[in-house]
């Protein structure tokens, strides 16, 4: 096609555009004006995204490798910034625009009295309403450029700009001290990801001497048996060093154990990014990444093994600390690590096409939740605790029916979107042959139980029950305006149809093409294939196995502890107080990385520059030698007296010292 | 048009003599209102020149430009002999720029002797393009020291309350390094019978001299830079120094000792770099980390961008001289000017980025009369147009990509990994301990809640700073989003330093 690079820029400048305006000039054009030009940016590349994405299932384009501008050239190396569009850049568009649309516009709803978010007198709250959705045209711009990059550059650019937009909107609320805080901790902690990720860049471009994917993925054979030797004289395959130092990145941006500590935190910025940020798109850049690299990744059994293991620890034992959170966002946020865990076990057992099939289920539902929280929260007048609601189903039924079809598919209700992707993960990972696989099993069909449970907890907690709210927040209770229930609405569809409509080709089919590359020795997804016949007798399959009665039986769980016999949790929490102790404390992450990491830099620090700077160099070697210098000095004043016979008795000493060398 | 001008002299002598011209129109008329509008001109005017001599580069070869050729000292074979290259070319442009940048930064601030204040930056401009543009030792030599006389004096009377110990600890410093530089230019003399620095390049000298002479300019290019353990004066001269002097010390004289490092060791002594180059790679990966670490802890905005600023230049030294374990490690010169390039493009990029970051605390000092970070707090809910410029330049200096902060540390790391593992991981911690440093302080400084009622009432940014916070603001984003011209520049450079470095003298 001759305008496709026409509308591929299109696509990544509208939201740009957008971002630009309304920020740079949002005190001129105003809140609508703002949130015009920005949702049209979004809407323009949402379009040209979905015509992109229905052309390549079409296979009127097949997969597009093209270069936008020479970014630089050192060393006879050409560092491009350039677009592949494909089945795999062409998906991620269609759900990070589709998404970001939703939230763009719910958004007006939301933030529509942002100013009482502000101190009175402070300046800072000024034109924020503007701000956030140039901030979130922004995180469009730069996830775009992340999932259509072709080059690692452009991709480690897009990475970085997701965070940094990322932490702008947490901290977005900027004279909180807990948001300020937590966007600090979300940066760090993705720089120590982003530390092994550009390791593994240098890696990629040492001895490939090129960061283009496409090249880089045609001579990955040649580089197989490459070892690097790294610490002593042990010897590592070049290619699993590559993954695993890549994978640490995703483990920053994915929120995998032990670099999951910024994500709960995160729910600190306002509720729609939480959606679209910390739920449906960033987290899932490293799901993506990993998926992406697929012919990198399926040359190391190691590193996959390595991603399977950090995905199941992820994915269950984050789930249960969803068990026993009291704000509502913060279940959603846990239930966001446990998925992404999900998502990472697909990845290690070799079936990315199950992965990034979760992902897209996952962005709708898991933006339908948040979002429904978001409403929830609007409803409260922003009080986010549980302990204070219920009942609420009778107050705001879009938002209640539209949450039980998240939650549904988020358990994996059969027939729900949910269902379909996570089924395929767990029975992908029961035939990996993989080290590590057994437990990785065993940990995502029990995590299929806690999800259930710390789902419906939310949903019978919030919907259901005595209303527990007081009596003024309770008189005002009432659905929230159109602007944030359409999205709902909206999203809710996909929720429902998206798992049916995209099993056959997305998790067992070819939908992915060459995008993805998967050895024959793991592919587990085409093992499976043989006895998939198709989303109906799937489903109703489904309602045999065994995720479904675990699923069940969290339901029946949440329902029996938390609408009949609502004294157990209590009870339960005092037997096992230590057990509650170590789940409230977030198995001691936070704490231990506070006292050690923070705590430790700042102690190497002030060791360093009071020892090291101030007293060795400075008071040693500087003050010693200004020390030195005085006493030379003060032995030279005796010479310098000023009287004129000691200079002339030296002089004479010093001719006399002359002529004797002479005459020697 | 503009081919047939002396564009290196002017752009030395122009700022000189307009310096000279207002010291002579003197402070006392409407508080040297005359002086400044004359500075201005002078620097803009300087600026256009410089920016000739980008626009009129033959970016296809290594040849020196704009040559100018006259006998000074015929006795010693002394001349005053002027041109650039890939490598200098870029630093003048910086010079200048970040001149009437100070120029306007420095417009209301100074309330004593503006007009000597301006007139001393002028001069200490011309000094600067001097020393980047002489091809001659000598009178390298003589615009390296010459140039110390007017940041002595704008430290030493502009400066904070600390000011005579920063003066003579920063005088004293890089003169006793100067003087080591001196000795090795006249054993050099002795050598080739001439001053002529591309005579040095060609020159034969065994070993044992080469290390000698290696470790004299060691002394005074690493004092300069500054690297650690030489680093102490930085950051005392920093915190003493007026806004404009911090400026011109981290954006431009501090390049001066890397620049040093590229002109005169690298290509002559090649072989004492390469038997060295565990010494410099071991003290700038000190500089990355422990500096890094040590700006985390401090209390004071300066001090901690001072901190910061000798740990980037870590990176410029080290993308230097990873050169020859890039060969030794993958037994080809590939990579090797991808280092260089990166270190050469870390000096540009850190001239915007520091020069910004001392900018902002400029401002803020120049509000509350304090560098303390504990006496801010909240700055945003007062002064939001300037939250935003701090927090797009403290994001710059943690290096994150789409800033000029990124591309040159991007380089480094990329070219240290093929020298060795280690040196790239210990490079990389800057992705983490930059980051922690930097927003770290503007979380302290510009988030949360105000505390102290100086915060109260401060007043947002005026047109002028507006002006200068904007202006770099773009050239950070516009050296991160697009490097290829400045890299273009350099390419032929670059390569030809290599290929020559590549050749033993022995």
């Amino acid at each position: 096609m001759e305008n496709l690079e026409a509308i591929t820029l299109a696509i990544v400048l509208a939201p740009l555009f957008g971002s630009v305006i309304a920020g740079l000039f949002g005190g001129k054009i105003g809140r609508s004006g703002a949130h015009s030009v920005t949702i049209l940016g979004v809407g323009i590349a949402f379009v040209l995204s979905l015509t992109l994405f229905l052309q390549a299932l079409s296979g009127d384009i097949g997969s597009i490798n093209q270069s936008i501008y020479t970014w630089m050239i050192s060393d006879g190396i050409r560092f491009e910034i350039g677009f592949l569009i494909d089945r795999l850049s062409t998906m991620m568009m269609v759900v990070v625009t589709f998404v970001s649309l939703m939230v763009h516009i719910y958004t007006v709803g939301y933030m529509a009295d942002d100013e009482h978010n502000w101190p009175d007198d402070s300046l800072a709250g000024k034109n924020s309403y503007q701000r956030f959705f140039s901030y979130i045209s922004l995180f469009t711009f730069s996830m775009l450029m992340l999932v259509m990059s072709n080059n690692f550059l452009q991709l480690f650019f897009g990475w970085e700009a997701v965070g940094l937009v990322s932490y702008l909107l947490i901290g977005f609320w900027a004279t909180r001290e807990s948001a300020v805080y937590a966007n600090l901790k979300a940066f760090l902690v993705n720089r120590v990801g982003d530390f092994g990720f550009i390791l593994g860049i240098g890696a990629v471009l040492m001895y490939f001497n090129t960061l283009d994917y496409q090249a880089v993925f045609n001579t990955v054979e040649m580089h197989q048996d490459v070892t690097v030797s790294i610490w002593g004289d042990s010897e590592w395959s070049l290619i699993t060093v590559i993954c695993i130092l890549l994978f640490i990145g995703a483990m920053g941006k994915s929120a995998q154990v032990p670099l999951h500590v910024w994500l709960p935190d995160s729910m600190e910025g306002p509720t729609p990014i939480s959606a679209l940020i910390h739920a449906a798109t960033m987290v899932t850049a490293g799901i993506f990444m990993v998926a992406r690299m697929s012919p990198l990744y399926e040359l190391s059994e190691t590193a996959l093994s390595m991603i399977l293991i950090i995905g199941a620890i992820t994915a269950f034992f984050m789930g249960l600390l969803g068990l026993v959170q009291n704000d509502i966002k913060r279940v959603v946020a846990y239930s966001t690590l446990s998925q992404l865990g999900y998502m990472t076990v697909a990845l290690g057992a070799s079936a990315y096409a199950a992965g990034m099939f979760h992902l897209m289920t996952h962005a709708f539902f898991k933006a339908l939740l948040f979002l429904g929280a978001g409403s929830v929260i609007i409803a409260m007048h922003h009080d986010q605790d549980m302990r204070n609601m219920g009942g609420l189903r009778k107050y705001m039924p879009i938002t209640w029916i539209t949450t039980l079809i998240g939650s549904l598919a988020l358990i994996g209700a059969p027939f729900f979107s949910g269902f379909y992707s996570k089924d395929s993960i767990i029975e992908a990972v029961g035939h990996s042959q993989l080290p590590g696989s057994d437990i990785a099993y065993i940990a995502v069909l029990l995590g299929v139980f806690v999800t259930a449970l710390y789902s419906f907890r939310m949903y019978f907690l919030v919907f259901h029950g005595k209303a527990r709210m007081d009596e003024h927040t309770r008189e005002h209770l009432h659905e929230t305006p159109r602007v944030v229930t359409w999205p709902l609405i909206l999203l809710a569809i996909p929720s429902v149809f998206a798992g049916a409509l995209f099993v056959d080709s997305m998790a067992f089919g070819d939908f992915f093409r060459e995008a993805i590359v998967v050895a024959p020795a793991h592919d587990t997804l085409g093992a499976l294939a043989g006895d998939f016949h198709g989303w109906f007798t799937f489903g109703l399959h489904g309602f045999v196995t065994a995720p479904f009665w675990l699923a069940a039986a969290g339901v029946a769980t949440a329902y029996l502890l938390y609408m009949k016999f609502t004294h157990v949790p209590t009870m339960l929490k005092e037997k096992f107080g230590w057990l509650y102790a170590i789940l409230d404390r977030k198995y001691g992450f936070d704490d231990f990385y506070e006292w050690f990491f923070a705590g430790g830099s700042r102690g190497i620090g002030n060791a360093l520059w009071r020892f090291g700077d101030v007293k060795l160099i400075d008071g040693l070697m500087i003050n010693g030698s200004a020390l030195a210098v005085g006493w030379f000095a003060s032995v030279m004043r005796y010479v310098q007296s000023g009287y004129l016979y000691h200079y002339a008795f030296a002089m004479i000493l010093g001719l006399l010292a002359l002529f004797g060398l002479f005459v020697i | 048009m503009f081919s047939e001008l002396p564009l290196l002299s002017l752009v030395i002598w122009t700022p000189i003599l307009g310096g000279l011209l207002v010291l002579a129109t003197g402070s006392h008329r409407r508080g040297g209102l005359q002086a400044k509008v004359l500075t201005l001109l002078v620097s803009l005017l300087t600026f256009a020149l410089s920016v000739l001599l980008f626009t009129g580069f033959d970016t296809t070869t290594a040849e020196m430009q704009f040559t100018e050729l006259q006998p000074w000292i015929a006795t010693f074979n002394v001349y005053y002999h002027l041109g650039v290259d890939g490598i200098s070319m870029p630093l003048i442009v910086l010079t200048t720029f970040t001149t009437a940048l100070v120029v306007i930064a420095g417009w209301e601030v100074i309330k004593t002797k503006p007009a000597q204040y301006m007139a001393a930056f002028l001069i200490l401009e011309g000094l600067m393009n001097g020393a980047f543009a002489s091809l001659d030792a000598m009178l390298f030599y003589v615009f390296w020291e010459a140039l110390l006389i007017p940041m002595f004096i704008i430290i030493g009377i502009w400066g904070g309350p600390n000011r005579v110990y920063a003066t003579l600890k920063f005088f004293l410093y890089t003169f006793l390094g100067s003087v080591f530089m001196l000795v090795a230019l006249i054993y050099l003399y002795f050598q080739t019978g001439t001053f002529e620095i591309g005579d040095f390049h060609a020159v034969q000298i065994g070993l044992t001299a080469q290390i000698w002479l290696f470790l004299a300019f060691l002394v005074a290019f690493a004092v300069k830079v500054p690297m650690w353990p030489v680093h102490t004066w930085l950051p005392d001269a920093h915190v003493e120094a007026p806004t404009g002097g911090s400026v011109i010390l981290a954006a431009i004289m501090l390049k001066l000792g890397a620049y040093g490092f590229l002109r005169f060791s690298l290509p002559i002594t090649p072989d004492a770099s390469h038997s060295l180059d565990w010494l410099m790679i071991l003290l700038s990966l000190v500089a990355v980390v422990y500096i890094g670490f040590v700006a985390l802890i401090q209390q004071d905005m300066k001090k901690l961008i001072a901190y910061s600023s000798i740990s980037h230049m870590g990176f410029v030294t080290l993308g230097f001289f990873v050169a020859f374990s890039i060969f030794e490690n993958t037994g080809s010169w590939r990579g090797v000017a991808m280092g260089i390039e990166g270190g050469m493009v870390q000096m540009i990029s850190h001239g915007f980025v520091s020069g910004a970051m001392f900018l902002c605390v400029g401002v803020l000092y120049d509000r509350l009369h304090s560098r303390q970070i504990a006496d801010y707090g909240g700055v945003v809910n007062t002064m939001p147009l300037f939250a935003g410029f701090m927090v797009l330049f403290a994001m710059a200096n943690a290096g994150l990509p789409g800033t000029a902060g990124f591309v040159g540390e991007f380089m480094v790391i990329l070219s240290a990994f093929k020298a060795n593992f280690w040196y790239a991981f210990l490079a990389a911690t800057t992705l983490i301990l930059g980051a922690a440093y930097t927003l770290w302080m503007v979380k302290r400084v510009i988030y949360g809640k105000v505390v102290h009622e100086g915060v109260a009432t401060l007043k947002d940014i005026n047109a002028r700073e507006f002006l200068f916070l904007g202006v770099l603001a773009v050239a950070v984003l516009a050296l991160g989003l697009w490097p290829a011209p400045l890299l273009e520049v350099m390419g032929p450079t670059v390569a030809n330093l290599v290929e020559h470095i590549a050749v033993s003298k022995l």
